[in-house]
């Protein structure tokens, strides 16, 4: 059988949209056609390419885990053309879900070992693919840790989960904004530096960060000088993408193609590509 | 198998050809040369290379990949992938092998771009050999060559009074039994042997090592200063027949809508714009400095070595403000020496 044509999208239905913040909207899609529902098989970290039918295409990371499977659910920042389309869905109308996309987390690896999350703004959506991976997985890994970071109290994306998440025994929850707010009882400063006040030993440990890209530099920095090798730093980029499979040329860094080869690197993967981040 | 075709029996066997195939042959326009679907009384310039590569038959400047139909909430996605036999009359060498360097990207096995690979099934390559190079040709640096074959259904050689043609594949076979195409004297073929030992093309510089000195030279000022002049028109690339960069969008039409893929240049501010106003390649220099590093450092580390570049020199002639690859290569391989 030929297989299937990397350009066509799934034809999915918006079951439920969730206001995150005053910017970011949860989409929970369903794909329509039960065969091709069954058949859509993702790893966590996998990206795919939203459509709004007569406007375009955008690429977000499936941010719930293959081990719920009653829903796809993608987090969408409102910040061109098509993420303006996309939030004036409403539960019923129809989207295009291309995909699975990309590598994923290499969560075999991680095994046995802590995991330190940090995330920041739209960037904990990736996070929590692979923390509620875990979470259902929960005996595979170590000390789970989720730091987590955003301008304000009102710009935390999952703020349902993270009270969930916070009463959990098996997950330390750290929460930080940028500035002091009233009625704030997490802490107060930018991620990278919470992290330096945390100084989790690197032993047995593997970090997963993502974020806006300054966040990121400030980030492997401080885990670069808590001892963490480039190994032991995973991260997943974004980068303006179309084809998704690694032929329209935009996402390249050197010979890599972020669509197709990524968006999950670690460090030392990032490390011996050029500086063109 | 070798024959002859007569430059006057032209006309008819595109007439007959052109029953069965979509026939695109390169055209004089005015000032420049550009690839255009033959009819009757369409003179074919064969004698030089083109303006254009025929890179848009196979890979259209803009095609509809899906169509989309609105029934209420309900919506109907259409496969639009159209592939009509098609012969491409007169392209050169270096076209041919532009071909073979898209062939790579797009008929990866994991991945293959069904359009592309409908199209590429359903089409000749018709290449009229080079006996008469132009200045800014140098395909023999790039592992192509004035009378290389490779990539072409069906060679001609320019003879006096018409061309040696020569099929290299059966799709060529099939095209030299039309009746145009005559048994080749013997006078012809030892000519047309004097001709290919004339025809020879000496490198003009040796590409050794070129993706290594790329990488060493990714930092440095040389590319903001070869760059320099560059306007950032995107006419190297839309004239190249190695460069593939696309763009997806939608768009409205009376029926619904339709998803459409058009060409793009790597050579564009917008081409890496991200909607966060982020930019990964914001200023021309390393925008010039991907583009070469893609031909001669990242294509060949995924394709055994091969450059993405077919040296037709099309990038030097075409340059409003002449910016010459062959001088960024020469600096390029003797980086850091």
């Amino acid at each position: 059988m030929a297989s299937r044509n990397p350009f066509l999208p799934y034809i999915a239905t918006v079951k439920e949209v969730i206001e995150e913040t005053p910017t970011i909207k949860t989409f929970r899609v369903v794909i329509d056609d039960p065969a091709e529902r069954e058949a859509f098989r993702f790893e966590p970290g996998q990206v795919a390419q939203l459509s709004v039918f007569g406007v375009g295409e955008a690429t977000f990371v499936i941010n719930s885990p293959p081990t719920r499977t009653e829903y796809l659910q993608f987090s969408v920042m409102r910040v061109g053309e098509v993420t303006t389309k996309l939030h004036e869905l409403q539960p019923g109308d129809k989207i295009g879900v291309r995909g699975p996309l990309g590598n994923w987390f290499p969560y075999e690896d991680m095994k046995g070992k802590d995991i330190l999350f940090i995330g920041g703004g739209i960037g904990m959506a990736p996070l929590r693919t692979l923390l509620l991976f875990m979470l259902d997985n929960r005996s595979d890994y170590g000390h789970i840790t989720l730091l987590y970071g955003a301008r304000s109290p009102q710009d935390l994306c999952y703020k349902e989960e993270l009270k969930e998440w916070e009463k959990r025994e098996d997950l330390e929850l750290v929460l930080t904004v940028d500035r002091e707010f009233p009625d704030w009882e997490g802490r107060v400063g930018l991620v990278p530096n919470v992290l330096k006040e945390l100084a989790p030993s690197p032993e047995g440990k593997v970090a997963i960060t993502c974020g806006p890209p300054i966040m990121i530099r400030f980030t492997l920095q401080a885990l670069a000088e808590l001892g963490f090798g480039d190994d032991q730093i995973v991260t997943t980029l974004e980068r303006r993408m179309k084809c998704g499979v690694g032929l329209c040329g935009r996402c390249n860094i050197g010979p890599r193609y972020v669509c197709k080869d990524g968006p999950v690197f670690t460090l030392r993967q990032l490390k011996e590509l050029p500086p063109e981040l | 198998m070798v024959k002859f075709l007569k430059r006057e029996d032209i006309p008819g066997l595109l007439g007959r050809l052109s029953e069965r195939f979509r026939v695109y042959v390169p055209v004089k326009r005015a000032e420049v040369v550009l690839w255009r679907p033959w009819r009757e009384g369409v003179e074919p310039a064969l004698e030089h290379q083109g303006t254009e590569p025929p890179k848009a038959v196979l890979f259209p400047r803009s095609e509809t990949l899906l169509r989309f139909g609105y029934e209420g909430k309900e919506v109907e996605v259409e496969e639009t992938i159209e592939a009509p036999p098609t012969v491409i009359f007169g392209s050169r060498p270096c076209d041919a092998r532009g071909f073979l360097i898209y062939d790579q990207v797009f008929l990866d096995e994991g991945n293959p771009d069904p359009y592309y690979r409908a199209r590429r099934e359903a089409t000749t390559i018709v290449t009229v050999l080079c006996l008469d190079p132009e200045r800014t040709c140098f395909c023999s640096t790039v592992g192509g060559g004035p009378l290389d074959e490779e990539g072409s259904d069906l060679v001609l050689l320019p003879l006096e009074g018409g061309y040696l043609a020569k099929a290299l594949t059966p799709k060529g076979e099939a095209l030299l039994e039309d009746g145009a195409f005559v048994e080749a004297s013997k006078g012809q073929l030892s000519e047309a042997e004097r001709l290919r030992e004339r025809a020879k093309m000496e490198p003009l510089l040796k590409l050794d090592g070129i993706p290594e000195r790329f990488n060493e030279s990714f930092t440095s000022d040389l590319w903001e200063r070869v760059s320099q002049k560059c306007i950032s028109c995107g006419a190297c690339t839309f004239l190249c027949p190695t460069c593939y960069c696309f763009n997806i969008t939608d768009e409205r039409t009376p029926e619904g809508a339709e998803r459409l893929r058009n060409w793009d240049a790597c050579m564009f501010y917008h081409y890496t714009l991200e909607a966060s106003g982020h930019n990964p390649r914001p200023t021309k220099a390393e925008r010039y400095r991907n583009r070469i590093g893609h031909k001669f450092s990242y294509y060949p580390s995924l394709y055994e070595g091969a450059f993405a570049c077919c040296g037709c020199g099309r990038c030097i002639k075409s340059c409003p403000v002449s910016l010459d690859i062959r001088e960024v290569l020469r600096e390029l391989v003797s980086y850091g020496k």
